[in-house]
């Protein structure tokens, strides 16, 4: 759900074109103070500030696994096939392995995959989106053509694909792959609003006062899209979360790591739910519905940011 | 013009079925390492020495091409257009076209129905959301379609697979009909097999509501905004009257647009949930090819479900011409 707003948020640097040409070292309190105010924002709305609550407590797990976790991931010292007992709270895997633990360190692996694979789609989406929308012409319907193409491939089955081809498979494999099938949706958007803002008159001015290409669109354009740009970025970790769990699942991930994917694969391939041992299904699937969950939940706030008729009043 | 916008649709229709075709046929080649390799390198895991001639025979048995590129691209569009996608292993006695066509009406029904069913529903709900806007009805179907499409829809089908199922025993374990009966267009078997497809379609409908309920309720947000709505509320309509064939209609049509595109993600998701349940649909072959590092069927899955999505798509596109004739001008 993303909602296209052409009003520039009040900091845009279009308010004052005549503070351009400062050095760098002042824009930064500048975007600081942006951020904050942004992340205020955020906090205001209900469904974010629960959002972010999820993610923050997910982050706090995966850097703090060492601590928390009663035991080693991948130590093999247990009786296989256990329920839940005392001292494996999950039970444990065919192996022998402690699936509490494992669903502890398992945070790491997911919210990386998420995190990255949502920043580096952002990023294509952002380039793809912002040169087609400024350059109108032969530019603009190649990239949109891409684009689109990219939009009507159904993502999963391309993604398993391309992760079948890829021999030695790390999760950053699975990071390429998600990042390459996901960015099309946020470049559409951005792209139609780069369109809307490309014949604004601080960008004209912007022109006419000789500013190279790349700072026009980066630093007079893009400043005015950040809301589009965070929730594309939350879209595409969404997106990242779950398809990393179907890749995973299907054995197409890493099966060496400990992730909350492959802690799916693993009671699959051991008959967990033949076995009864339907917590080593449901606890996995439950941490990742709840982080992508929490992704869309702060998508909520960013649209609130972008579109203040969505602000809650609270 | 009308014909102006159909035209350039089928111009780009055809564009893009050119440039899916020729993204299928490049992705294996532009990979590093080949299925060749691959089935070596088990064979050398095993401890098996492999000679050339050995090699050579694997090639051939996988039927690895041959010949400049452009040759072979020729030979790959050719054999598109006669169904020849070569043959499986792992399904050594049929032709990857047949296994293929055996799969695909069960995809076709179970995708369908859910879409057509997420569809309704979901719109429904979202139509209901956007007039009860800031109540408590919206609060949650908004919340429950946000929890509901962060559900990963194979988790959702293994865990109902567990509990409606195999504890409770109310709907069969696996396959698409119960062993030993015979597809035909019989009542009987249509019964049987719509049981069979109660589970998977519902662990993908209810991962897939959310997209509607979303659109539809922003849709309802905007239209309830028109002058036309406040000129109904105006003359004394009641407020159902206007919500529903006021504003509800117009909010439609971006729904619309939408459906195309939405079958691609039910394809996707229904690839795992038919995985999961052993439904004897494409998505289980996917399954089944990928577990067996079976090239071949896996790019013909992937060359069938993306024309299937662009057909979809192109058909939509075509109709909506009829629903909003302002496309058209």
């Amino acid at each position: 759900m993303t909602i296209v707003t052409a009003a520039p948020p009040p900091e845009s640097p279009g308010a004052g074109v005549e503070v351009r040409g400062g050095p760098a070292s002042e824009a930064i309190p500048t975007s600081l103070l942006f951020l904050g105010r942004a992340l205020r924002t955020l906090w205001s709305n209900r469904k974010a500030r629960v959002g972010l609550c999820i993610i923050g407590f997910d982050i706090l797990i995966a850097i703090c696994a060492p601590l928390i976790a009663p035991h080693s991931p991948t130590a093999t010292t247990f009786t296989p096939y256990s329920g839940p007992t005392a001292t494996n709270w999950l039970g444990t895997t065919g192996n022998g392995q402690d699936v509490f633990s494992q669903m502890i360190y398992g945070s790491r692996i997911t919210l990386m995959v998420g995190l990255a694979a949502g920043a580096l789609a952002t990023l294509v989406a952002v380039t793809m989106g912002l040169v087609a929308g400024y350059r109108p012409g032969p530019v603009d319907e190649v990239l949109s053509f891409i684009t689109n193409l990219a939009l009507v491939i159904p993502g999963l089955p391309l993604m398993i694909i391309l992760a079948a081809y890829l021999q030695g498979r790390s999760i950053w494999t699975i990071v390429l792959v998600v990042a390459f099938t996901s960015w099309a949706t946020g470049a559409r958007v951005i792209r139609s609003q780069a369109t809307t803002l490309r014949s604004r008159e601080y960008v004209t001015a912007a022109v006419f006062s000789g500013e190279r290409l790349f700072r026009i669109v980066f630093r007079e354009i893009l400043p005015n899209m950040t809301s589009l740009v965070a929730a594309s970025f939350f879209g595409a970790a969404t997106a990242a979360i779950l398809a990393e769990a179907s890749l995973e699942f299907l054995g197409l991930g890493n099966p060496s790591t400990v992730s909350w994917g492959t802690i799916l694969y693993f009671a699959q391939q051991q008959n967990a739910l033949l076995t009864g041992q339907w917590v080593l299904v449901f606890a996995p699937g439950l941490a990742i519905a709840l982080l992508a969950v929490s992704f869309t939940l702060v998508n909520f706030g960013v649209d609130a940011l972008s579109n203040p008729r969505l602000r809650e009043k609270s | 013009m009308r014909y102006r916008y159909v035209r350039r649709k089928v111009v780009l229709f055809v564009i893009t079925l050119w440039a899916a075709l020729t993204l299928n046929f490049l992705l294996p080649r532009l990979m590093p390492g080949s299925p060749v390799d691959a089935a070596l390198g088990k064979l050398a895991a095993a401890g098996v020495t492999i000679t050339n001639a050995e090699r050579t025979a694997i090639e051939m048995q996988l039927g690895v091409p041959h010949g400049s590129l452009i040759t072979q691209y020729w030979q790959y569009l050719t054999g598109i257009a006669h169904f020849n996608f070569g043959v499986s292993y792992s399904f050594p006695n049929e032709t990857v076209a047949q296994a293929i066509g055996s799969a695909a009406p069960w995809t076709l029904v179970l995708v369908g129905s859910t879409t057509i069913f997420a569809f309704i529903i979901g719109t429904l709900l979202g139509v209901y959301a956007g007039w009860r806007r800031g109540k408590a009805a919206d609060s949650v179907i908004t919340v429950g379609a946000t929890f509901f499409a962060g559900f990963p829809p194979f988790w959702l089908g293994l865990l109902a697979l567990y509990w409606l199922s195999f504890k409770l025993g109310w709907f069969p374990i696996k396959g698409g009909y119960s062993p030993g009966v015979t597809p035909s267009l019989s009542l009987s078997f249509l019964a049987d097999a719509f049981d069979h497809s109660i589970l998977p379609a519902l662990a993908l409908a209810i991962t897939s509501l959310s997209g509607w309920v979303f659109g539809m309720r922003n849709n309802m947000i905007n239209t309830l905004g028109e002058d036309y709505v406040t000129f109904a509320e105006a003359n004394g309509l009641r407020t159902r009257t206007v919500a529903l064939l006021y504003a509800a209609r117009n909010a439609l049509l971006p729904n619309v647009t939408a459906f195309g595109l939405s079958l691609g993600a039910v394809v996707g998701g229904a690839v795992l949930v038919e995985g999961v349940f052993g439904y004897p649909g494409l998505g289980n072959l996917l399954y089944i090819a990928v577990s067996n590092h079976d090239y071949p069927l896996m790019q013909a899955l992937f060359l069938v479900i993306t024309v299937s999505m662009l057909v979809a798509i192109f058909i939509v596109d075509l109709l909506y011409v009829r629903l909003d004739p302002r496309v058209g001008q």
